[in-house]
């Protein structure tokens, strides 16, 4: 690799090894990439919590009136998993970690613009996602509700005991924490950017990461209230809910999806990102059509504020056309991200290193939840699919295409940056491999098992269904994807005891972060390359291929 | 105009066609929806289901092509092509295209499925609760209910004539699932649901409750009956000797 930058890294390494003691440090800690590394860490244990819950969730159901656990332990299973992975891991993993990490270094800044209340966040998270985890432990359990909790299920009398109040609490801890993150990434991208780097300078995944920061402010506050407004009616005698007070339960549902929905894109959003960071760089080629692909982002925010109601079709109470015109019209600029990506390794050079097969295996997985999600657009294939496997199926292939696929997409990409050291890429490939069977062959039959009549969140089904046989495809393959899984901490671990250094910019990536050393010093930069376009870093190590318009030589460093 | 009327022929030769063969085109897994307003869905859910196969066909084929014919053949760096505007418009206006059609064969459906009858032939009251579910035929002041886990009320239902439902709840909420008319719908507290069946051939099914409502959500189930005419008189006059002389 010929970088230009890479001969600053011996200088900052010297001065930055022998940081203040280690757990003093780690509660303490403002610096930005700390704080990312933690929310890393947390999120990904409580994934790997949640994965677990779900293998035990399949087990059950891999007999006909299985007996593995009971109807209520099932239940608070289905519930944490659900609340874990979607409060605690795929949102935190995103907007905590990565963005925390990535997003300063992105745009040249030496922190995040608020790095207490970053610190304060984190914490938050951290208590809120462990008072989630403690309703297990209370006589009658975790939350059992399913984690959209609709009322009056959730409420009272129907879901008495702390567990519920745990899982209320957590949520609202977990939700100040987004909110405070939303508000340091918005301030930090606005105001913290390097001299030189215009808006539409920006790389793809900080453009997303902003339209992401303004998606929690509008999402979560509605979430918030709403939870409020629960505890209020469990504890206070509050009637927001419940019929008998005159409240108006189906409220719930309206405020619970008016943050749902747009929640859905706040988890993809960042996803999308890492692809449009890692294609462009695997198949040595600038993203075709950066703009389009800005507004595609700015579409589907704006679009996603307007969805909720696709979520309350069978409710009777919505309508139905307008609902169904947006969902339907969300695919738009969705698709346009998914051409785009295509467009971009057209006539490239691809490298299939680890990071761009998991981006490859993402896109596949993407578009087939995709377009099961455009069926699920059209209200009567929606009566008819709502709440069965088929759905389950659906969200499931979004989210893991994002959270996993396109995650590790971003970890394999990141880590020699974050750690200074590489992954393997034998066991990345195998990590890869194994994990895409297990996802195909989990969740392709729940569609079937959807389409035949399956409703989700149950613990038993008759073998008189014709279940079974689907079923014991779908179990079989959780447990192929969580072999998969494993080997990704076998990986790690690999890396911890045998470490091999990476470079500075190991991918020849063409952005800010890969203009400092592996891992960075604390202040991030000793010296930023000149930017005069989206790809600094590809400008100055590639100078015959440019994306900058050519300068006039004279002072000027990167003119030779 | 000539040439436009004979293409505009062919059209309408072939839509004819597709609308013959449309019993030839597999179910895709689905249920046939086996009421008049279920089995619109099914024909709509056959149309989805074409569209996503040549949609996502071609976006795999793309995909896969690209990733054989561009891998990594040395170290020459490719071209650097920052993107074409035509193509950008072309991929944002065809997916538009698309999902308009889609949505206008989505609301005709969607109207003849939340269709009620001014005039039913049947009404049936359903009303759902921790963990079963009540059926009540106002014309014959007959009614079926959950009797306690696992002693099933049904639902039985004449072929061929169109009943209206009326659906609540009683506690929190639930979903009235019939897989085999490809319907469901939510039992709301404070919100009562119409909608109607017209049931097309004489069958038997398991009915489900699919929105999760606590406990034994997975045992809240129904059966349902499509009977003839004739048999569902006896099976009426036989329930209400039954209720009378309880």
């Amino acid at each position: 690799m010929t970088s230009l930058l890479s001969t600053e890294k011996t200088g900052s390494q010297v001065e930055e090894s022998h940081p203040p003691g280690g757990f003093y440090r780690w509660i303490t800690s403002v610096d930005h990439k700390v704080i990312g590394k933690n929310y890393m860490y947390t999120a990904l244990t409580f994934m790997f919590i949640a994965g677990a819950m779900a293998l035990l969730i399949r087990t059950q159901l891999f007999n006909p009136n299985g007996h593995v656990v009971g109807q209520q332990t099932y239940n608070e299973l289905f519930t944490i998993h659900g609340s874990m992975m979607l409060y605690l891991f795929a949102g935190p993993f995103a907007f905590g970690g990565f963005a925390n990490y990535i997003v300063p270094l992105q745009i040249g800044a030496p922190d995040m613009a608020f790095p207490r209340l970053n610190n304060l966040s984190y914490w938050l998270f951290l208590t809120g996602g462990s008072t989630m985890l403690l309703g297990f432990f209370t006589a009658s359990g975790a939350a059992a509700f399913g984690w959209v909790a609709y009322a009056p299920l959730s409420s009272n009398p129907y879901s008495p005991g702390p567990g519920p109040d745990l899982w209320i609490v957590s949520i609202a801890l977990v939700g100040f924490s987004g909110i405070f993150t939303g508000v340091n990434l918005v301030t930090t991208i606005f105001y913290l950017r390097a001299p030189g780097l215009t808006m539409f300078r920006m790389p793809l995944f900080t453009w997303s990461m902003l339209v992401t920061g303004i998606l929690i402010l509008v999402a979560f506050p509605v979430l918030t209230a709403a939870l409020v407004m629960l505890y209020a009616d469990r504890h206070f005698g509050a009637h927001f809910f419940s019929v008998q007070g005159g409240g108006v339960p189906v409220m719930w549902q309206n405020l619970f999806w008016f943050f749902g929905h747009p929640e859905v894109y706040i988890l993809a959003l960042p996803f999308f990102g890492i692809i449009s960071e890692v294609v462009p760089v695997f198949a040595r080629k600038p993203i075709f059509g950066y703009r389009g692909m800005v507004f595609a982002t700015l579409a589907i925010a704006g679009l996603s504020t307007g969805v909720w109601a696709h979520h309350m079709f069978t409710t009777g109470t919505v309508l139905l056309p307008f609902f169904s015109a947006l969902s339907l019209l969300i695919a738009v600029p969705t698709g346009i991200k998914v051409f785009t990506w295509i467009a971009t390794i057209w006539g490239g050079q691809i490298r299939f290193g680890v990071p761009m097969l998991f981006a490859m295996g993402f896109i596949p997985a993407f578009v087939m939840g995709g377009i099961t999600g455009v069926m699920l657009a059209s209200p009567p294939i929606d009566f008819y699919t709502h709440d069965t496997y088929f759905v389950v199926a659906h969200f499931h292939q979004v989210l893991i295409a994002t959270t996993i696929f396109a995650g590790f997409a971003g970890i394999y990409y990141w880590y020699p940056k974050i750690t200074g050291r590489m992954l393997s890429e034998r066991i990345g490939r195998w990590n890869f491999w194994i994990t895409y069977l297990g996802f195909w062959v989990t969740f392709m039959p729940q569609y079937l098992l959807g389409l035949r009549g399956m409703p989700r969140r149950i613990a038993v089904y008759s073998a008189t269904d014709g279940f079974t046989f689907l079923n014991r495809v779908s179990t079989v393959g959780a447990y192929v994807m969580a072999i998969g899984m494993a080997l990704f901490l076998v990986n790690v671990v690999r890396s911890w005891r045998r470490p091999v250094a990476a470079e500075d910019n190991p991918w020849d990536g063409a952005t800010l972060e890969w203009a400092t050393s592996s891992p960075p010093p604390t202040h991030n930069f000793h010296s930023l390359p000149p930017i005069r376009s989206a790809r600094p870093v590809w400008d100055a190590n590639h100078p015959e291929h440019s994306d900058a318009a050519p300068v006039i030589a004279g002072g000027d460093e990167s003119a030779h | 105009m000539t040439r436009m009327a004979r293409a505009a022929r062919a059209a309408s030769v072939v839509a004819a066609g597709l609308v013959l063969a449309s019993c030839k085109i597999p179910s895709f897994g689905a249920y046939h929806g086996n009421t008049v307003q279920g089995n619109s869905t099914y024909h709509l859910w056959q149309g989805f289901f074409i569209a996503s196969v040549f949609v996502g066909g071609i976006t795999f084929l793309l995909l896969g092509f690209a990733l054989v014919r561009f891998r990594r053949r040395g170290d020459a760096i490719p071209k650097q092509v920052h993107g074409n505007t035509k193509l950008e418009v072309f991929y944002t206006v065809v997916p538009v295209l698309i999902v308009a059609v889609l949505f206008v064969f989505t609301v005709r459906v969607e109207n003849k499925v939340d269709a009620v009858s001014n005039h039913p032939n049947l009404r049936v009251d359903v009303t759902a609760f921790q963990w079963g579910w009540k059926f009540y035929y106002p014309d014959y002041k007959v009614t079926t209910i959950t009797q306690g886990v696992g002693a099933y009320p049904t639902l039985e239902l004449p072929v061929g004539e169109t009943a209206t439902f009326r659906l609540v709840s009683n506690d929190v909420v639930h979903g009235f699932y019939l897989p085999q008319f490809d319907f469901s719908r939510y039992a709301l507290p404070g919100v009562t649901n119409y909608f109607d069946f017209t049931p097309q051939r004489t069958a038997s099914f398991t009915g489900r409750c699919s929105q999760l409502c606590g406990l034994y959500h997975a045992e809240m189930l129904f059966s349902v009956h499509v009977v003839t005419p004739a048999q569902f008189a006896r099976w009426i006059s036989n329930h209400q000797e039954s209720q009378v002389t309880k």
